[in-house]
């Protein structure tokens, strides 16, 4: 168990050179390289989440000007949705241990996979370049006519980022569905396959689907306001509710590309820290599939006050209730997995305790915005902005980050301080609370979002709002602070010290350049941690 | 650590000499292969998606103002769209030679298919040009600077937009598959490709095919739409 061979080459120390680093072809280098362009995003979306957040403190709009934070608001948005969230879990932590889990060499297709990060770093610059110009001030979900024609702020750099950006997802989702179909070790059938898996499919699936549909509308957008071709202006006839419709078809979906992957990782390590094989394997699979294909309809629930007819109103809302059941169906089984398991209290699992609780929250409110009559109520009030964030940052970042600790020791091959990680996540998880929780009650009171000044009544709960965004950026600076740290003078973490099942804990921490010193035959199904442990004693 | 999950069998054993073109992540050709091919098809899914946008924006607008399409779609030329149409069907056909010869071996009726291909996707883009030259002599240009004569005018606007969104799009594709065939022909003229190994091929061809069919769409939904009452 604790025979280590590590004076031998890794993926990390096989080569130095910058060269060797931008022109690897090696999925899990790559996953590195997200890394790195991804927490970077991270670290800007949330400087503009913090200047908000200080403009708040007062009811007056006294720090910046209410154009300033229309850009502000707008650019935390596209930083944190389409530069953070969305490649957040797959590019970096998919990438890294997808083909490990299935016994590959790599990825279906690794020059696609390098090229996929090009074009994510060349979208990120043209979005950085339109922030650096004087940004952009539409919202992130650049609505018609006001980002066609009447927006005077840099509209047309930002689309074309995001539309470059979104080829980076479609590729990513392209090559892990070639990669599961065509790359699994013998004997890794479909029902042998990891919980992160068939989540990073049914991710794929959506990004397939729905990113080309963004592509398609960003680039009408674009024309339509830079050559004044019509297609949503109203003026000529055309439809501004057309442009919401496509625009959710896909963002909507792009909800479940943000929050898929965090659920795959959390099915993996809450079966390794409760030393159990996870409940209902099957029910959660599948329902990683079912909230894939139902997620694609329930867009126009964004639009319910936008003038579509009351029927389709109707069917939206019904089906918005539906979706919930599938995400209901994993949080029964991660529960019915740690019921009478042996808990391991360690640093990854403190994630999931916080993703648990914080997902819960975020799903049960989208019930409420789902209700028709309510949602007339609490549409575009600070009550959906808690709800999204709830989802988003206390499930898909949560997730991400229960998966970033549980997989450090075999990206790194150092383990981190687990005292200092879980104090970071009892940090990030009480700042979060304090930070969105009385945003629900303060929507609900009535406050709108996106206004930099609010009525005096709301102040006391704004500041206490402000208050945990700071503890929660020092739980953020603490996660970069403890893993720097043990990637440079951190212990070595061994092949695998959570004693974890699964391929990937079966190669040497960090794994040699090509992954497995022989092919892995798989022959019995996974998450074998009762038999496991009876053996290891 | 082999405690019941993995067995493992040596990978390194096997004698036989790897193909030149087999990457080194892949075990056999027939698996990369079937991994090239299913990411081909993925990627025709995203295409079709991509136009589904587009065509989804045509719908809307073609239920709402039915005689706008009507008066939009009798500005266009439908002898030169017709003769495009032609044209392209052809190329699909020339395509298809083209992959049939690289699969049995015949690399010099390969390339001379791909030229063909090549040229009918050129005489398209030629045809094509001098359309939309003849949209900008009419003013027809979408923008400030649309002019049109008749009782629909900005709902025409609006097709005539799709019209040049739809056909710009595809004859980008158009380029790219041109420069795509380029490259391939060049490999077929360089003996790259075996009966045992003509995937770039097929998948061009795949990618070509795709584009043919958008083009069948496109033609009846902007050329034909009311034509019944010219003819009366």
């Amino acid at each position: 168990m604790t025979t280590t061979v590590l004076p031998r080459v890794n993926y990390l120390n096989v080569k130095h050179t910058v060269a060797s680093w931008l022109l690897t072809k090696d999925h899990k280098r790559i996953g590195i390289m997200y890394l790195i362009v991804v927490s970077l995003a991270f670290l800007i979306g949330g400087i503009f989440a913090a200047l908000i957040r200080v403009e708040l403190t007062t009811p007056l709009g006294d720090l910046v000007s209410d154009d300033t934070y229309n850009k502000l608001f707008t650019m935390h948005g596209v930083a944190m949705v389409f530069f953070v969230l969305i490649p957040a879990v797959p590019a970096i932590l998919g990438n890294f241990a997808l083909p490990l889990m299935i016994g590959a060499k790599d990825v279906a297709f690794p020059k696609i996979n390098l090229l996929s990060w090009y074009i994510f770093v060349i979208g990120f610059l043209f979005t950085i370049a339109a922030g650096i110009l004087g940004g952009v001030d539409t919202g992130w979900t650049f609505y018609t006519p006001y980002s066609s024609v009447y927006s005077n702020s840099n509209v047309l750099l930002t689309g074309i980022g995001i539309f470059i950006a979104g080829f980076s997802s479609i590729l990513t989702g392209l090559n892990f569905m070639v990669t599961i179909h065509r790359m699994r070790a013998p004997g890794m059938t479909w029902f042998r396959l990891p919980l992160f898996i068939w989540a990073l499919y049914a991710t794929s699936l959506v990004q397939i689907l729905g990113t080309p549909v963004i592509a398609i509308t960003v680039l009408m957008l674009a024309v339509e306001r830079a050559l004044g071709f019509g297609f949503f202006d109203p003026r000529l006839g055309g439809d501004p509710v057309l442009f919401q419709h496509l625009f959710w078809f896909y963002s909507h979906p792009a909800v479940y590309i943000m929050i898929l992957p965090p659920m795959g990782a959390i099915s993996e390590v809450i079966a390794c820290f409760s030393r159990k094989s996870i409940f209902g394997y099957s029910f959660v699979a599948f329902s990683s599939l079912a909230i894939a294909v139902f997620g694609f309809l329930v867009w126009a629930h964004h639009l319910f006050v936008s003038g579509i007819s009351p029927y389709s109103a109707m069917v939206f809302s019904f089906l918005s209730f539906a979706v919930a059941i599938p995400s209901a169906i994993k949080t029964f089984n991660w529960t019915a997995t740690m019921y009478r398991g042996a808990i391991w209290w360690q640093a990854p699992m403190m994630w999931v305790f916080g993703f648990m609780g914080l997902f819960l929250i975020g799903g049960l409110t989208g019930l409420f915005l789902a209700a028709l009559g309510l949602d007339v109520h609490l549409h575009d009030t600070y009550f959906v902005v808690a709800h999204f964030h709830y989802i988003m940052v206390g499930g898909a970042i949560m997730g991400y980050f229960a998966g970033l600790h549980y997989w450090w020791p075999k990206m790194t091959g150092k383990m981190y301080s687990n005292s200092a990680a879980t104090l970071a996540a009892l940090l990030v998880f009480v700042g979060f609370n304090l930070t969105f929780f009385p945003q629900f009650i303060v929507g609900y009171l009535g406050m709108p979002r996106r206004y930099h000044a609010y009525a005096d009544e709301f102040q006391v709960l704004n500041v206490l709002s402000s208050a945990g965004a700071s503890i929660m950026g020092v739980g953020y600076t603490l996660i970069a602070c403890y893993l720097l740290y043990s990637f440079f003078k951190g212990k070595d973490a061994g092949p695998n010290p959570w004693r974890a099942v699964g391929l990937e804990w079966e190669t040497q921490s960090p794994p040699i350049p090509e992954n497995f010193t022989e092919q892995p035959i798989v022959t019995a199904a996974p998450y074998g941690y009762e038999t496991r442990e009876s053996n290891v004693g | 650590m082999a405690d019941g999950l993995v067995a493992h069998v040596d990978s390194h054993e096997h004698g036989e000499a790897h193909h030149p073109d087999l990457q080194h992540h892949f075990e056999t050709l027939g698996q990369q292969h079937e991994a090239a091919t299913l990411g081909m098809w993925v990627f025709l899914v995203t295409e079709v998606m991509f136009f589904g946008g587009l065509l989804m924006a045509y719908l809307l607008y073609r239920v709402w103002y039915p005689e706008a399409w009507a008066e939009g779609s009798l500005e266009l030329d439908i002898v030169l769209g017709g003769f495009n149409t032609v044209v392209l069907i052809g190329s699909s056909l020339t395509m298809a030679l083209a992959v049939r010869a690289a699969q049995t071996g015949l690399p010099k009726a390969t390339v001379r298919w791909l030229l063909l291909t090549m040229a009918l996707g050129l005489t398209f883009l030629v045809v094509k040009f001098f359309e939309y030259k003849h949209k900008w002599d009419l003013n027809h240009i979408p923008g400030e600077n649309f002019t049109f004569e008749g009782p629909h005018a900005p709902q025409v606007e609006i097709f005539i937009s799709l019209y040049f969104a739809l056909t710009g799009l595809h004859a980008l594709h158009m380029v790219i598959g041109f420069g795509i065939l380029s490259v391939i022909t060049w490999m077929a003229h360089r003996k790259r490709f075996t009966p045992e190994w003509s995937t770039p091929v097929e998948l061009s061809g795949l990618y070509w095919h795709f584009v043919d069919i958008v083009w069948i769409f496109l033609f009846p939904l902007l050329y034909l739409v009311d034509r019944v009452h010219q003819l009366n």
